[in-house]
C-alpha cells in the first residue's frame, strides 16, 4: 500500500474532536468518496477520537490518502500513550464500555469501515486504524 | 460562552442545531433546554438537526436523554430533519434510538407533536394523574 498524502493532528481537548471530523470530511471529499461513505468515515472517526480524548487521554490522529493497485481509500489511524485495552475482545463488544458511553465507538466504528486494525498494550497504549476504500 | 439558541414558538420549543456540536456544548444544550421547558411551561419540544452532517454515539445520546429529560418534565420531544446519510449511518453504527419520535421536517414535526401531547394527556386522563 502506497502513502498518497498524510496529515497529522493532535486529540488534546473536545474542539479537537470536532476539528478531526472536520478534516476527515475534508480528505473524503478530495478521495471522492459519495455523501453515505463521507458520513460513515467521519462518524467512525469521531466515535474513535472521542475514544483516544476519554480514554487515552489525548493523542494523535493520522489521516492518509492510500492507494493500493487500482484502489485507493482514506486511512484513519488514532493512537495514544494512555491505560490501553486489557482485554480487546471484550473492548469490541456492543455495549461494552468502561466509560459513561454507550459502548459502541470500537464496534461501530468496526462496522463502518472496510478494514479496522487495532493494537493495544496495557500500560503503553493503543492504535486503532480504519480504513475505507472509494 | 457558546450556546445553541432555543426559540419559543406557541406552546413549543424549537431547537435548531447548526453548528458541528464539540461535547460540551451538547451538554450545555441539555441543561438550558430543560430549565427553558420549566421556564415556559413547555409541553413539546422540536429538535431540528437538518443541518447535522453526522450524529454519532454521543450526539445520539445526548437526543434520547434530552427526550428522557423533558418526558419526565411533562414535555414531549420530536427530532426533525435527520439526513439520509445519518440516518444510514447510524443504524450500521448500532444507535439504539429508541424512544425517539422523528419526524421529517419541522411542520410535520409540529403534528407529530401534537399528536403526541393529546396522547399523553389522554394517558394522564385515564391514569388520574396529570
Amino acid at each position: 500500500m502506497r502513502v498518497v498524502s498524510a496529515e497529522s493532528m493532535e486529540i488534546r481537548v473536545s474542539d479537537d474532536v470536532v476539528l478531526v471530523r472536520q478534516a476527515v470530511r475534508k480528505k473524503s471529499i478530495a478521495l471522492g468518496l459519495g455523501l453515505v461513505d463521507q458520513t460513515k468515515v467521519v462518524t467512525a472517526s469521531s466515535e474513535l477520537a472521542r475514544n483516544t480524548l476519554d480514554y487515552g487521554g489525548g493523542g494523535k490522529a493520522l489521516l492518509e490518502l492510500v492507494e493500493n493497485g487500482t484502489r485507493s481509500g482514506l486511512r484513519v489511524t488514532f493512537e495514544d500513550q494512555g491505560p490501553g485495552i486489557p482485554d480487546i475482545q471484550l473492548a469490541l463488544t456492543d455495549g461494552y464500555t468502561t466509560g459513561n458511553g454507550m459502548g459502541l465507538g470500537l464496534s461501530g466504528a468496526k462496522r463502518l469501515s472496510h478494514e479496522f486494525e487495532l493494537w493495544s498494550k496495557p500500560g503503553e497504549g493503543t492504535r486503532v486504524s480504519i480504513l475505507r476504500w472509494k | 460562552m457558546e450556546r445553541i439558541p432555543i426559540l419559543k414558538m406557541g406552546e413549543f420549543l424549537l431547537v435548531t442545531i447548526q453548528v458541528d456540536m464539540h461535547d460540551r456544548l451538547a451538554l450545555t444544550l441539555q441543561d438550558d433546554l430543560t430549565a427553558q421547558i420549566v421556564k415556559f411551561r413547555a409541553h413539546g419540544v422540536l429538535i431540528d438537526i437538518s443541518a447535522l452532517e453526522i450524529v454519532d454515539s454521543f450526539i445520539g445520546r445526548m437526543l434520547a436523554s434530552i427526550a428522557s429529560m423533558a418526558h419526565l418534565l411533562d414535555a414531549e420531544t420530536v427530532v426533525v430533519g435527520m439526513q439520509p446519510a445519518v440516518a444510514i449511518t447510524l443504524v450500521e453504527l448500532g444507535l439504539p434510538m429508541k424512544g425517539i419520535r422523528t419526524a421529517l421536517d419541522v411542520e410535520k414535526g409540529m403534528i407529530a407533536l401534537r399528536g403526541a401531547i393529546l396522547a399523553a394527556e389522554q394517558d394522564g386522563d385515564a391514569s388520574g394523574i396529570r
